[in-house]
């Protein structure tokens, strides 16, 4: 049973990522028709946001400590971060410390600023093009973005740890009544479900509750109908492309204490959120959080070695399996709308 | 029978007779003995090394390492480990006289590419060896090639027990140390740190080199009383390891074993501290965590996660022999931090081959070969060190390291806690673990 509920658990946290990016490639799929294969990309560029703000709140200055040495025999060089120098040691420490948290502002009007360059400046080149093409051009463009990481960031790791508070795990068992230490959880992939789950709810309430959204979602229906009634539906989804993009770069920053942040990252997600997409529902933004937590839990699970003692390498392949299954016994995918991928 | 000689048979006989009479002085010629001989004053090495992929700022350290070994070679700089040597044949006027030139290679960390790769050095630009590389599935794909193409190996960073086990080749030399190796020196330590009475739980990249350290880790600490609950294999390409780490809190193991490697390393060490497992108590005892094949830039990944955590290392920087010291301070000098363990071995593998060629008076790889096998030096920052005859492997210490607690720069992460000796990491030539290969005979190509 305490087995059960863990891989429950870590498939919320794994899910969120997957429904965080999927929500996003959904949105842009829905409003301008395209298949975005940089979105991955953009995942990758929230995250290194968060490295980034790291390194601007540890840029230090040196002194000379003649009573040290370094590696050649030198005297050795101190170096202090500028925050703690303006700041006073206490409150610059804590600055550096809760940096992935204040990643979040800093990243949001980066990420929107992305979006809007990438629309803008290639992808809208490509709306009446065919898919084929839009897949060529965005996952090119996936490839130099993740090249330009690697070349300013290098292609290690880096560790981009969560604020002190949050280190550490917390033990559900002993709330549940199981032994202590069965079921232990890390404080920051409990921080990272909820911070999703409030993403997606904003999302949703930003579509179903404003004019602005309820135009966006007439657009999706009918994009023509919406043209003709003299609603520039295009920049709109502009806009939408820019949220989407905000979506994924959140979903990126605070991934980065999770797992060390690097370059390839967002291809590691990209192809699984894909899968997410389609299993969800090509366009069907609740599909796309449902299948994205479902794939989670069922990728978990299949990580079992209960599971793996029976049906060996179960776990490369369980999202794909799932996958096939729900296009052959229902081709529009869990939610998506009647008719989608269907004729 | 048609016997009636015509003018077009005639010529096709002429032909196909000379050409078969030509044959045996085409192979026998002093202008083509061997696949790349060079002709002018300058030899061409070829460093094949990851310079895109996963392992691309490893790649970076290990070519700085042969920038430098080749400026050291053609009397540039300070000289580095040259003056350390045991051998003093290499004069810094190039190898055998030619100036040493070099091209580059980019394996990606990818058997394939890494193959194109070093074809390309070989047939386009002449290297008359190739070096270089930071896995192992790189390694043994690469070392094939050179024995089929006739040129020396020179393997860069690579740990499997194949490369010079099953996998073999007599024109390939390894440096670097092995699985066998770590295992033999990790295990004697960590029963003293944690006890005999230990039950481990191995998480292993599903890979050459993950199989092997595995076996390896298993034999050494088996033998010395543990007991082990389970051995998981790992996709290379995971990147989250919280479902592969979640099942050893339903288990009574109180040891993790890490065999991966890279970003591997970095994300699974990484989440079993988020999960709390060092804070755990099973059977009466800290839970510990083992990371048997440490490198500094990943440690550097990891961050304060790799604190306590024991490993092992082929070289470390800190190491105050002379020879360690002298290449600390050329590599410092030139790039300003100190090198990784993946420049040493480079660094090294490229002033035994010019040592070699320089003894053997020629650049035949089976001459080469010769003077490497059975090759003893010092100098070089392992101690006494032997190329071994039978399957070129080196022979060396071997560094128990352990993440520093108080580390006082981002280069000072790990702290050397036992060097082991040689003779406890030595083991026999027909060892089941490096047993069903052969080297072959060497190949001189052309």
């Amino acid at each position: 049973m305490d087995a059960i509920i863990l891989q429950i658990l870590n498939g919320l946290d794994k899910g969120s990522a997957y429904a965080l990016i999927a929500l996003g490639l959904t949105l842009i799929f829905g409003t301008l028709g395209v298949v975005n294969f940089a979105h991955g990309a953009l995942f990758m560029i929230g995250a290194f946001c968060a490295v980034s703000l790291n390194k601007l709140l540890n840029l230090s200055f040196e002194t000379v400590d003649p009573t040290r040495t370094d590696f050649l025999g030198n005297p050795a060089k101190i170096k202090t971060p500028y925050v703690e120098s303006w700041f006073g040691p206490e409150f610059g420490a804590a600055l550096i410390d809760w940096s992935v948290p204040l990643a979040i502002l800093f990243s949001i009007p980066i990420m929107i600023a992305i979006g809007f360059i990438m629309e803008r400046g290639l992808i809208k080149h490509f709306y009446r093009r065919p898919h084929a093409d839009q897949i060529l051009v965005t996952f090119g463009l996936a490839i130099v973005l993740q090249e330009l990481i690697k070349h300013y960031y290098g292609a290690n790791p880096i560790q981009t740890p969560a604020p002190d508070a949050f280190r550490g795990s917390f033990d559900f068992g002993a709330i549940l009544g199981f032994d202590p230490n069965t079921i232990i959880y890390p404080y920051w992939r409990m921080i990272y479900f909820a911070f999703a789950a409030v993403v997606i709810g904003g999302v949703f309430a930003f579509l179903q509750f404003t004019t602005f959204g309820m135009v966006v979602r007439a657009g999706m229906a009918d994009r023509e109908t919406v043209g003709l009634l003299g609603i520039n539906i295009d920049k709109r989804f502009t806009i939408m492309f820019g949220l989407a993009a905000a979506v994924a770069g959140l979903a990126g920053v605070m991934y980065a204490p999770i797992n060390s942040p690097n370059y390839h990252m967002g291809m590691d997600f990209l192809v699984l959120s894909f899968v997410v997409v389609v299993v969800g529902g090509m366009g069907s933004l609740p599909g796309a959080v449902a299948a994205g937590f479902l794939l989670g839990i069922l990728e978990s699970f299949a990580s079992m070695n209960e599971i793996k003692s029976i049906l060996p390498g179960i776990d490369q392949i369980i999202i794909y399996v799932a996958a096939i299954i729900i296009l052959l016994t229902r081709p529009r995918g869990l939610l998506g709308r009647k008719g989608v991928m269907e004729d | 029978m048609n016997n009636k000689l015509t003018r077009r048979g005639l010529l096709k006989t002429g032909a196909v007779g000379g050409a078969g009479l030509a044959l045996p002085t085409i192979f026998t010629s002093g202008a083509s003995a061997f696949t790349n001989e060079p002709m002018g004053g300058t030899v061409t090495l070829g460093f094949n090394v990851p310079q895109s992929g996963p392992y691309a700022d490893e790649g970076a350290d290990e070519l700085r390492a042969y920038q430098l070994a080749v400026e050291h070679l053609n009397g540039e700089g300070d000289g580095g480990m040259l003056n350390t040597f045991s051998s003093k044949v290499l004069e810094g006027n190039g190898i055998l006289g030619k100036k040493v030139e070099y091209v580059t290679g980019d394996t990606q960390t990818k058997s394939d590419a890494a193959r194109a790769s070093a074809k390309s050095m070989i047939e386009k630009d002449g290297a008359v060896m190739i070096t270089g590389g930071s896995s192992s599935g790189v390694a043994v794909a690469v070392q094939g090639l050179c024995q089929e193409a006739g040129v020396i190996f020179m393997a860069g960073l690579t740990h499997s027990n194949d490369t010079t086990g099953k996998d073999k080749k007599a024109n390939g030399f390894r440096h670097f140390f092995n699985a066998y190796m770590s295992g033999a020196a990790l295990a004697p330590v960590l029963t003293k740190m944690y006890g005999t009475d230990r039950k481990a739980y191995h998480l292993t990249a599903d890979y050459t080199w993950g199989w092997t350290q595995e076996e390896s880790i298993v034999a050494a600490t088996e033998a010395l009383g543990w007991e082990t609950v389970n051995t998981v294999k790992t996709p290379l390409a995971a990147t989250d390891f919280s479902s592969y780490i979640t099942p050893i809190l339903q288990t009574d193991a109180d040891v993790l074993v890490l065999n991966h490697y890279g970003g591997n390393m970095v994300n699974s060490l990484t989440n079993a501290v988020q999960f709390g497992l060092r804070d755990k108590i099973v059977n009466g005892k800290n839970f510990e965590i083992v990371v048997p094949l440490y490198s500094r830039l990943m440690a550097r990944g990891a961050g304060e996660n790799v604190k306590g955590i024991f490993g092992s290392t082929n070289w470390h920087w800190s190491l105050q022999d002379e020879g360690s010291k002298a290449f600390v301070k050329s590599f410092g000098t030139k790039y300003g931090f100190p090198p990784s363990q993946a420049a040493h071995t480079c660094y090294v593998q490229t002033l035994l081959y010019a040592d070699a060629v320089a003894r053997a008076g020629s650049f035949n790889p089976c001459a080469v070969g010769e003077a490497l096998e059975g090759f003893e030096f010092d100098g070089m920052g392992n101690g006494k060190t032997l190329y071994r005859a039978e399957d070129h492997q080196c022979f060396k210490d071997v560094l128990v390291v352990k993440g520093k607690d108080n580390p006082t720069s981002e280069f000072d992460l790990l702290e050397v806690v036992e060097v082991t000796p040689v003779e406890q990491v030595t083991y026999a030539p027909d060892h089941p673990m490096f047993a069903g290969g052969a080297l072959g005979s060497c190949n001189p190509g052309a």
